[in-house]
């Protein structure tokens, strides 16, 4: 009897250590289910993605596709940007293969593509001719790929821009021309500068992907870059050093107060409020200046980036869907991408959600859509101008050696440039010289550049 | 204090010792094992995971390039320059907002012992920055308080004619203190608030009575009866300040001095994706904190034992 109890005992022991180890380990998503991909039975698709309004629309109609697809279910997981590069990084890298379908960057796409990590679209997608592959935007498709490899789909695109409320321009008698140069835009944001109303809002929190964005465009414009065509890093340039001074003396003169708060959403937000003129950054920046509910629609003028030494300075921007090489379910993550990135799904966004909501950006065939052309009319020709216009393949004044405008596919790149910006946000808040950050700078650069020689 | 029954009864013990057999110590076993092991896989096992990817270079990026690497992890992050900062940075975030959030949490606390309308109430508001999540609070100072065109803090110099602050640039470790002390106040007034409502009545009006004068009463015999809540909420409250994160991410990104040990350890697994190195400044930090934790933790137990023959 005593034994039995005991065996009891240690039987519910053993139980419930299983349990808590199973409630350990039960944080991943299982895609078991997607192991019978290929039979066209019961597929389920992991999809990992941005919370970006065009993603959260993509999830909304999910339904039409798995109508359309019997026995296919795409199981959406929607995560903040920051969130989504280190989990999907982590899971592709260690080829853990939690997901069919990932949205990266095109900062990620290339380097990711020659890791092997990612599926090869490039033969899928030109044998369709349904999807026509040659309609998505040539600098887009450029930028994420590899030695002549398209290595995912752009889901939508981005370039960047001159933005200025023709309100306040207009009362202080300033003009601009659509191809302005960065001296007029600095003499332009100090003619409309007030102590309550900042003449440019420009990105300052430290970040490679807040403030480098536009700041890189500024040092390629002035002549600068990162590394020359060898992979020596050149931050310590007298090109550099004067881009950077600008950017200063823009800010410290006419720009908003509290530059290291200040990135995408502050701007916007300032923008619409009347608390800055002017604005250089993503051209999807339009689409939300231009909204119903904005404060400043239809006072919005656009124009280019500005310029120095180059003829154009946007940079260059697209979430992609990709499919890792793990994936069970590749045939059907392939029909899939292409059914997000379709120009019928283009039409499906424009009829199902507001011909306002479509994707921007990826593909020529959207902007000679008549309905597109009449929901974004303040801002479909100048965004579909800067996207052809800019050249990832060398966008500054000398060649580089990778494919990409504000940023560099290297791995690197995201430590250097984000240690840069802290380095850079210090001389912005006048706690250290030029000199000094752009020379530590450089150090860091160099051994990273070093790794690629 | 005379000597009463109550004190001098021997407890009970549930069975007598001999009964307990090792059939009954082994059920005992038994049933803490799942606790046993669950604490051992949460604690345990990613320490020695984490020492033992110390020692490997493996940055996630380069899967192909990965390997045995011995102590060249620990000897980069030592020679990089960032820890030294970082140290400085942790000690002097975590000493100011748990000195001044302990403070103002004495001054609430004075104020909230005292007997008036609406107490239950004024109470309960004076917790909630307590119970707001750390990132939410960040952000409400971000945009509602340091704000230039729109924060409060701003609003108000600018009605009374100062010049405007720009907090996350200029002050950036002085706005993270800011939060941090704004959060734990009143985790400080709460321990503080017990201690002052566990005093003796008697002894107050003693005081009272003898001629002593709020001040005298308040510096002589509240002050070292607090001394233990003090101590407590100190430890506590630096324990829990030293891995702040959130408002650093949120305000300042780390520049201007305001890199902690949690940050930059972020950074480094996170944006550097370096899983090695990462790890190497995961332990040097567990090191730093276990020695710091143990000369912090021994002083103050000797105050404790001091503090018992009080």
């Amino acid at each position: 009897m005593l034994c039995s109890k005991r065996a009891l005992t240690a039987a519910a022991g053993v139980v419930a250590t299983a349990l808590a180890v199973a409630a350990c380990s039960s944080g991943n998503v299982s895609s078991g289910t997607a192991g019978n991909g290929g039979d066209g039975k019961n597929v389920t698709l992991n999809l990992a993605t941005v919370n970006n309004g065009q993603m959260k629309d993509m999830e909304k109609l999910k339904g039409e596709y798995e109508t359309a697809h019997p026995g296919t279910m795409i199981n959406f997981q929607v995560m903040e940007e920051g969130d989504l590069r280190a989990a999907v990084t982590a899971d592709v890298a260690s080829k853990a293969g939690q997901y069919d379908i990932v949205t990266i960057g095109a900062y990620e796409t290339p380097q990711w593509g020659a890791n092997g990590w990612l599926v090869d679209l490039t033969e899928p997608l030109k044998s369709d001719a349904n999807y026509d592959v040659d309609d998505l935007l040539p600098p887009v498709r450029e930028a994420i790929s590899n030695s002549g490899k398209q290595y995912a789909v752009p889901f939508y695109g981005e370039s960047s821009i001159l933005m200025y409320n023709k309100d306040i321009l207009g009362k202080a008698g300033v003009t601009l021309s659509s191809n302005p140069t960065w001296q007029q835009v600095a003499d332009a944001a100090k003619k409309v500068n007030t102590s309550t109303r900042a003449g440019i809002c420009m990105r300052g929190k430290p970040g490679w992907g807040d403030l480098f964005a536009p700041l890189t465009t500024v040092v390629q414009t002035f002549g600068g870059n990162w590394y020359d065509n060898n992979w020596n890093a050149t931050v310590d340039s007298a090109e550099w050093k004067q881009a950077v001074t600008f950017y200063k003396t823009l800010l410290d003169t006419s720009g908003e107060k509290d530059p290291v708060s200040y990135s995408f959403n502050e701007c916007l937000t300032a923008l619409k409020e009347g608390k800055a003129a002017m604005w250089a950054d993503a051209s999807v920046a339009a689409s939300m200046l231009e909204a119903d509910d904005s404060p400043v629609k239809g006072k919005m003028g656009y124009a280019h980036m500005p310029v120095e030494k180059t003829k154009e300075s946007g940079w260059l921007w697209s979430w992609n869907l990709a499919i890792p090489a793990t994936t069970k379910s590749k045939d059907a993550a392939i029909d899939f991408v292409k059914w997000a990135t379709s120009k019928d799904y283009h039409k499906l966004v424009g009829e199902k959600l507001g011909w306002s909501l479509v994707p921007p950006g990826t593909r020529q065939s959207t902007y000679d859509l008549p309905e597109y052309k009449k929901a974004a009319a303040a801002y479909a020709q100048i965004t579909l101008d800067a996207m052809t216009s800019v050249k990832p393949q060398q966008p500054g004044v000398n060649p580089q050696p990778w494919v990409g405008i504000q940023y560099v596919s290297i791995p690197e790149f995201q430590d250097v440039g984000n240690q840069c910006a802290q380095l850079i946000a210090n001389y912005l808040a006048n706690r250290g010289s030029v000199d000094d950050a752009l020379g530590k700078c450089q150090s860091l650069a160099k051994k990273a550049g070093e790794a690629h020689k | 204090m005379a000597v009463t029954e109550l004190d001098t009864v021997d407890a009970a013990t549930a069975s007598d010792p001999r009964r307990v057999r090792s059939n009954d110590v082994w059920t005992a076993r038994w049933l803490l094992l799942p606790a046993v092991l669950f604490l051992i896989l949460l604690t345990q096992v990613p320490f020695l995971v984490t020492v033992g990817y110390s020692t490997i270079k493996w940055n996630l990026l380069y899967p192909a390039d990965r390997g045995f690497t011995g102590f060249r992890n620990y000897l980069s992050a030592l020679s990089s320059g960032d820890l030294w900062p970082s140290v400085v940075a942790t000690v002097v975030i975590t000493a100011l907002a748990v000195v001044l959030s302990l403070l103002l949490g004495l001054l609430f606390a004075l104020l909230l012992d005292r007997n008036f309308r609406g107490r239950a109430v004024a109470r309960t508001l004076m917790i909630t920055p307590f119970l707001i999540m750390p990132a939410a609070s960040a952000l409400i100072w971000k945009y509602s308080m340091f704000d230039t065109n729109i924060g409060m803090l701003n609003w108000l110099s600018r009605t009374l004619h100062l010049p405007v602050v720009s907090w996350s640039t200029e002050h950036p470790l002085m706005a993270v203190v800011i939060v941090l002390t704004w959060q734990f106040t009143p985790f400080m007034m709460l321990i503080l608030l017990a201690g002052l409502q566990g005093q003796d009545r008697g002894v107050l009006e003693a005081a009272q009575v003898d001629g002593a004068g709020s001040w005298r009463t308040f510096t002589w015999i509240t002050l070292p009866h607090l001394r233990m809540y003090v101590e407590i909420g100190v430890l506590l409250g630096a324990v829990i300040i030293i891995q702040v994160f959130d408002p650093i991410a949120i305000l300042t990104k780390g520049t201007g001095g305001t890199k902690t040990l949690a940050y930059l350890l972020y950074e480094r697994a996170f944006i550097g994706l370096d899983v090695g190195q990462a790890a190497a400044y995961g332990v040097i930090t567990v090191v730093l904190t276990i020695i710091v934790a143990t000369v912090a933790l021994r002083t103050l137990f000797k105050v404790f034992m001091a503090g018992g023959s009080r």
